[in-house]
């Protein structure tokens, strides 16, 4: 992307290691501070290359953490690199959580942890509802397009209709319809 | 664990991979249809406090579906359903990554990124709709739900908190 960094060039070790230290210290999503370490700390990306970035692997499907890891291991060591940094992301979180899902199955039967997770569960659910609520009260819905909000709120939550087939339908409709609005 | 079921689990989630527009929490609603309606892997419940563990858990998200895998095919179904989830869309976004400045500041580019945020936004809903209904079976539990909303989308506190909060009203019978 950008011929000449205007900071050393991380090396794939230094990946693993800075992704894996973003990826264990964010608790309930990772991405800011993924990018306090890559803008503020480490300086290898400006905050309009950030930007750029993330909205490139918010377009994109899958994690967005995981394909920004991607794409920044991809712009200093090409597959190595996205490797690396992938590696670093995932690791350490996999073990983690499967050492918590290990504890859980332990001792999940037992009245007060079960208890204590139909509280911590209830919380998790109105993490997600606050993330939908933020999102949807954002700038850049108040248009016409927010009809494509309430019409996949009703084909998923309400219909149940398989994904695949939802979005074959409603993300081209959607996509026309801000290319039409943007004429 | 038999073949079939880890078969099965890296074809799920290869394609939730790569319809995951905006994230792993738009494809919740799906993971649940999956998971729970057309295979019958797990109950609602249990998905719901899988999903809490990994949101208590540092790391991204998506591990929930190492979890997921964890549950329904032991350590090799957790290894497969994490591999599946990232796999595809990392190689798609490798190579896009490649040539997407070419297409800087184009108008069909704006396009599909303002397209697909009200799809994102709904699909994000839906997975809040049915996260909750899978997760609370008493009104204190849908109070917890709602007041942790409000709190989050009005204060800066660290969700941990919340969570450690919510955790104590459990333990206290009130759930």
């Amino acid at each position: 992307m950008n011929d000449t960094p205007p900071y050393p060039v991380p090396g794939p070790g230094e990946l693993f290691v800075r992704f894996t230290q973003v990826a264990v210290s964010g608790f309930g999503g990772v991405m800011p501070f993924a990018r306090r370490m890559l803008v503020e700390e480490r300086r290898w990306l400006s905050a309009e290359e950030f930007t750029d970035i993330l909205s490139l692997c918010q377009v994109l499907p899958g994690p967005n953490i995981v394909n920004v890891a991607v794409c920044v291991g991809a712009r200093y060591h090409g597959v190595r690199g996205a490797v690396a940094a992938l590696a670093g992301l995932l690791t350490a979180p996999f073990f983690i959580i499967l050492a918590l899902g290990a504890l859980y199955t332990q001792y999940g039967h037992l009245p007060a942890v079960a208890a204590l997770f139909r509280g911590v569960s209830a919380a998790a659910a109105g993490l997600v509802v606050a993330m939908g609520l933020k999102m949807a009260t954002s700038r850049r819905l108040r248009s016409a397009m927010a009809l494509f909000t309430v019409i996949t709120f009703i084909g998923i939550a309400l219909m149940r209709l398989p994904l695949v087939v939802f979005l074959l339908g409603a993300a081209p409709l959607s996509i026309a319809a801000a290319l039409w609005r943007s004429k | 664990m038999n073949e079939e079921t880890l078969a099965q689990l890296a074809m799920d989630f290869s394609v939730l991979s790569l319809i995951a527009v905006g994230g792993a929490i738009t494809v919740l609603p799906e993971m649940h249809r999956s998971v729970v309606e057309v295979h019958g892997w797990m109950s609602g419940s249990e998905f719901a406090e899988l999903f809490a563990l990994a949101q208590a858990a540092p790391g991204p998200n998506v591990l929930v579906v190492s979890l997921i895998g964890w549950k329904v095919a032991g350590f090799a179904g957790a290894v497969v359903a994490t591999a599946a989830m990232c796999g595809p869309s990392c190689v798609l976004t490798f190579a896009v990554s490649r040539i997407w400045q070419r297409f800087h500041g184009t108008r069909w580019r704006a396009a599909v990124e303002s397209g697909l945020v009200p799809v994102t936004v709904g699909l994000m809903l839906a997975g809040g709709y049915l996260i909750t209904l899978s997760a609370d079976h008493s009104w204190p539990a849908f109070a917890i739900t709602a007041l942790t909303a409000a709190v989050v989308l009005t204060t800066r506190i660290h969700p941990l908190w919340l969570f450690g909060a919510a955790g104590l009203f459990g333990l206290l019978g009130w759930v």
